[in-house]
């Protein structure tokens, strides 16, 4: 078998847009959705600001019963679910029958942690000797399968249901895997995506690693600064991106929408070698992944017109334009246009590579490149590999044809997807 | 507390967790909550503390095993209700 693999259906839960027409429209206009966190600032955080799906109750209450909502304190499994089931709908899908599953359609929907208030929660229950207290809602919030099994039992999934985790490469690994799944026809459908927590609990971490900035505390908006000189560490941010991938067939024979198909793409490792660390990327590896994905999708490097980076707004930068421009043999002049999502919504941890991704089809579906914002001041290192024009700073309206999306994650792990206009 | 009183109580707890609305109406001694309500085993505890925090008891595991039925759930709740008297 050797299907090929569309994408039929899109759904997005992120700090700028909480809607596919909300989304573009941010995506497009360079709109922010980071904001000030009073939570943060008053447990004494460097970084006193994130990106965070901005979520009504009601909104909420659209896609759980009433005994769901009772105890739930989860707040990726509420932005995955959200993204899920809109991306399902968006696809002109219907949940199955109450009492047959769908065999031909499954879901592989990551996450870096579940339920981290809810964990925390159970916590101090148990230590104040309230274990009883605890009731039946702590283990399905808190297993890293959360998300994928809430959205199972809500559409009737009868193929495969699980949850991947690889850090902040999460989300284009769930492309991937479902893509091969499909291609290998074992699955008709599959729901991929991520998610990931909001609060200080999941973000405590990394602002205690010094990794976040402390510089853009009274400037919100102005804090994530992708590939500018005077990026000082990323900006935390949350939310959910999920896409619905078919085999061309299926969707042809349904007369679906098609936004765009998956070439193809690789996942690899730099095995924490060479220059690799748990934290740190191995430059082999990465530029290794992108060739192999360029390889696999069977497309040469002067095809791709865009790169929708990984770019975190940190020192690393400048080293990821490097390992895209020895990976392409690409010239400063003919670099594809790149941009990074993460100057408006911020580094959407494991959440990041599906958020990202939605963006990245939106731009092939509707034929623009939206422009990186707080990159006003370009990092010198940068425009001395690539002329600054490869880096729009304003919105450009253009057909676009091949895009290559990468994120990279802790533990030296690269995913590099390669989507094409349909 | 009349039985009459507990088990309209227990009505109140237990219609978040059943969607069996006919069932619901018509509850009495020997309604069964899994067979009768359809309710998820494991919302169960969830019930058992609904009825601790309702009727300020405490129920302990042996007793929870039985909570199976209306008339089972009333007998606890009474003899639990009787001890806090006693107390």
């Amino acid at each position: 078998m050797n299907n090929r693999v569309v994408i039929t259906g899109l759904g997005i839960c992120a700090p700028n847009g909480t809607t596919i027409s909300d989304f573009t429209d941010s995506i497009k206009n360079g709109i922010s959705g980071i904001t000030h966190q009073p939570d943060l600032e008053a447990l004494g955080f460097s970084c006193q600001i994130a990106g965070k799906p901005p979520i009504s109750e009601e909104r909420i209450a659209q896609y759980f019963t009433p005994l769901e909502l009772r105890n739930l304190n989860s707040t990726g499994i509420i932005y995955g679910v959200i993204a899920g089931l809109d991306a399902w709908k968006d696809a002109g899908l219907e949940r199955s029958s109450d009492d047959s599953p769908d065999w031909d359609s499954g879901t592989i929907f990551g996450t870096g942690t579940s339920g981290i208030d809810k964990f925390r929660w159970a916590i101090n229950k148990i230590d104040d000797m309230e274990i009883r207290k605890l009731g039946s809602s702590v283990v399905i919030q808190t297993m890293a399968s959360g998300v994928s099994a809430f959205i199972s039992g809500k559409l009737g999934f009868g193929n495969q249901v699980s949850t991947n985790s690889s850090a902040c490469a999460t989300g284009a690994e769930s492309l991937l895997l479902a893509y091969e799944r499909i291609k290998s026809g074992q699955a008709k459908r599959m729901l991929a995506g991520s998610t990931s927590d909001s609060g200080p609990y999941i973000w405590g971490g990394f602002d205690a690693m010094k990794v976040c900035t402390f510089k853009h505390n009274n400037e919100p908006e102005k804090g994530s600064r992708p590939m500018s000189l005077t990026a000082s560490g990323f900006v935390p941010g949350s939310g959910a991106g999920a896409f619905v991938l078919e085999s061309l067939d299926s969707a042809l024979a349904r007369n679906a929408k098609i936004y765009a198909e998956v070439l193809g793409g690789h996942l690899n490792s730099g095995g924490q070698r060479g220059l690799g660390t748990m934290t740190a990327p191995n430059p082999v590896s990465v530029q290794r992944c992108i060739q192999q994905a360029l390889e696999n999708a069977n497309i040469k490097a002067s095809e791709i017109d865009v790169i929708n980076g990984h770019l975190t707004a940190t020192t690393k930068d400048a080293l990821e334009i490097e390992n895209w421009k020895i990976a392409l043999g690409s010239t400063a002049e003919n670099f594809p246009y790149i941009n990074s999502l993460k100057g408006m919504i911020g580094h959407c941890i494991s959440a990041a590579g599906s958020i990202e991704c939605v963006a990245s089809v939106l731009e092939l579906e509707h034929g623009f490149i939206f422009p990186n914002i707080n990159c006003e001041d370009l990092n010198p290192e940068i425009t001395a590999l690539i002329n600054e024009n490869r880096i729009p700073q304003t919105l450009i309206e253009k057909k676009i044809d091949i895009l290559a999306k990468a994120s990279f994650g802790f533990g030296d792990i690269n995913v590099c997807v390669i989507l094409k206009k349909i | 507390m009349s039985k009459e009183e507990i088990i309209a109580e227990l009505k109140t707890i237990i219609k978040p967790y059943s969607e069996e609305t006919l069932a619901l109406e018509n509850i009495d001694e020997n309604t069964d909550f899994i067979t009768d309500l359809k309710i998820n085993s494991a919302n169960l505890v969830d019930i058992v503390l609904d009825i601790e925090e309702k009727f300020k008891i405490e129920i302990d595991n042996d007793s929870m095993a039985k909570m199976l039925t209306v008339k089972a759930t009333v007998e606890v709740i009474e003899s639990k209700l009787q001890t806090n008297v006693g107390e």
